[in-house]
């Protein structure tokens, strides 16, 4: 085994690898947001948008299976590390007081397993459709939008504000987004210890950072199922 | 003027390692307030041997807060509440009468009990014999300020070189960790020119020695820094991290660190 093979392995090499994961999918978070954040510039914008990134081909099997791998590993990595801090700990004690521990630092297992959940249930929903009903399925079939170019795709804009104007399912994404938020406010905060960050002028943003993003990711998901069950998007969509 | 407490105490017993171990409650009546907490361990240790009892098992050297000897979670905390102090220097005017307290030993596995509150720490020299060290050659000491050190370094230096490896740290820490005290360790030697040869050898045996002791891995709650009586900052182990990271990149094998017979 070289040494960065054993590295790897070590508890501070898959540190590195929690926070180099963590920032790729926050990456992906960032990007899947402003997409989606359409939603307000219309149908045209967010079925063509939705046509060009279909029309990718290989290349976007390639992202999703990149995503899959690094998702795969941030999970499989943090539940390895768990099941470890449990065990380096096996008589817990009978009184137990926090001092700069969060919240979101105690839960990130948790968090991160209904993250886990979400992702899963977000796929069913608006990927493949599980439980549509017949305005949804209509909406998804591949010539249901015509776009200004001509062509002809799936109209997303009509099945997320059709989604989204079931309160329950509205609902379960806001919640959803406050996991994630208190997950990320840990977890991007972490990356600057860990990739070994120790300028004082950048104690600030070590300590914000986290909350920040956490916040600009909730408030940037929930305002596209609050507007279209606030009535502000989607009045065309019958 | 001197108030006098009465108490209730739950002790961790523990006959050894292989003892499940279980709390025994004292009730302590006119405790002094001007003892520290180990004088108030030995007053119920006095009554404990007038009795014919066992006395309670804890580790205790100096008594002026800087052997890291002393160890005892006092309800929940490692050293107990008062900031940056020991055991040996908590004193109970910090406890009001009527208070109930829990001692604790530190509760790690790499840290198995031997007895009651007393700890075994080996795990801890065992990582700093695998890189906590300098090689010096021996003979005529070097002049004293031969070799200049900034200011900032040797500042950044102490303020890791503080620690007396009491394991506060790995007792506070939620996963058991004892990242504060390698890093504190590295960080002490890694500031200095003379920690410069063998810095990515200290790096990669201190670690590679606190995996092999079982403790658990760091997921920054920073509990550990709150809880070291010496306030060492968690900004040691972002050091840590980056040097690791180099140390296992480098192209070049790192010179071996190999600790002498003396």
């Amino acid at each position: 085994m070289t040494r960065f093979q054993k590295a790897l392995r070590s508890s501070i090499g898959r540190k590195w690898v929690m926070a180099l994961s963590g920032l790729a999918l926050c990456g992906f978070v960032l990007a899947h947001m402003a997409g989606n954040l359409q939603l307000f510039a219309g149908p045209e914008k967010l079925n063509a948008y939705a046509k060009g990134l279909q029309d990718l081909g290989p290349l976007l099997w390639a992202a999703r299976i990149g995503l899959l791998s690094v998702f795969a590993i941030h999970v499989a990595t943090a539940l390895k590390l768990a099941a470890e801090n449990r065990a380096a700990r096996p008589q817990r004690y009978a009184v137990t007081q926090h001092d700069t521990s969060t919240l979101a630092s105690r839960t990130m297992v948790l968090t991160g397993l209904l993250v886990l959940a979400f992702a899963v249930y977000h796929l069913c929903h608006f990927t493949w459709h599980v439980g549509a009903s017949d305005a949804i399925a209509k909406a998804v079939a591949p010539d249901a939008y015509t776009l200004a170019s001509g062509g002809r795709t799936k109209d997303v804009y009509a099945m997320v504000v059709l989604g989204f104007r079931s309160p329950v399912i509205a609902l379960s994404y806001v919640a959803a987004m406050a996991v994630l938020a208190l997950h990320l406010s840990h977890g991007v905060s972490s990356v600057f210890q860990t990739l070994g960050c120790t300028s004082p002028r950048l104690e600030c943003a070590r300590k914000w950072a986290g909350p920040a993003f956490g916040a600009l990711v909730f408030a940037g998901n929930c305002s596209m199922p609050v507007a279209v069950l606030a009535g502000m998007v989607g009045s065309e969509v019958r | 003027m001197s108030a006098k407490l009465d108490l209730k105490l739950h002790v961790w017993r523990q006959k050894g390692p292989g003892d499940a171990g279980r709390f025994e409650t004292h009730e302590m009546k006119g405790v002094s307030d001007h003892i520290s907490f180990l004088e108030m361990m030995d007053v119920l240790n006095e009554a404990l041997i007038a009795g014919g009892k066992e006395p309670v098992a804890f580790e205790h050297d100096c008594r002026e807060g800087i052997c890291g000897t002393c160890s005892m979670v006092i309800n929940g905390e490692p050293h107990g509440p008062l900031k940056a102090t020991t055991t040996c220097q908590l004193h109970m005017r910090h406890f009001k009468s009527g208070d109930e307290i829990w001692v604790e030993p530190w509760r790690a596995r790499a840290f198995p009990v031997m007895k009651d509150l007393v700890v075994d720490r080996n795990a801890f020299d065992r990582i700093v014999q695998n890189g906590g060290f300098i090689s010096a050659n021996t003979g005529s000491a070097p002049d004293g300020n031969a070799l200049p050190v900034p200011k900032t370094d040797a500042d950044l230096a102490f303020e890791a070189a503080a620690c007396i490896g009491c394991g506060a740290c790995v007792a506070a820490c939620p996963n058991g960790s004892a990242m504060l005290f390698v890093a504190a360790k590295a960080s002490h030697l890694n500031h200095l020119p003379q920690g410069q040869p063998e810095r990515a050898a200290r790096v990669l045996g201190m670690l590679d020695q606190a995996d092999a002791e079982l403790f658990g891995n760091c997921t920054n709650h920073y509990e550990c820094g709150a809880a070291c009586p010496k306030e060492i900052p968690v900004r040691v182990i972002a050091e840590l991290n980056r040097d690791y990271a180099k140390a296992a990149l480098a192209v070049e094998e790192p010179r071996a660190a190999g600790g002498g017979d003396g």
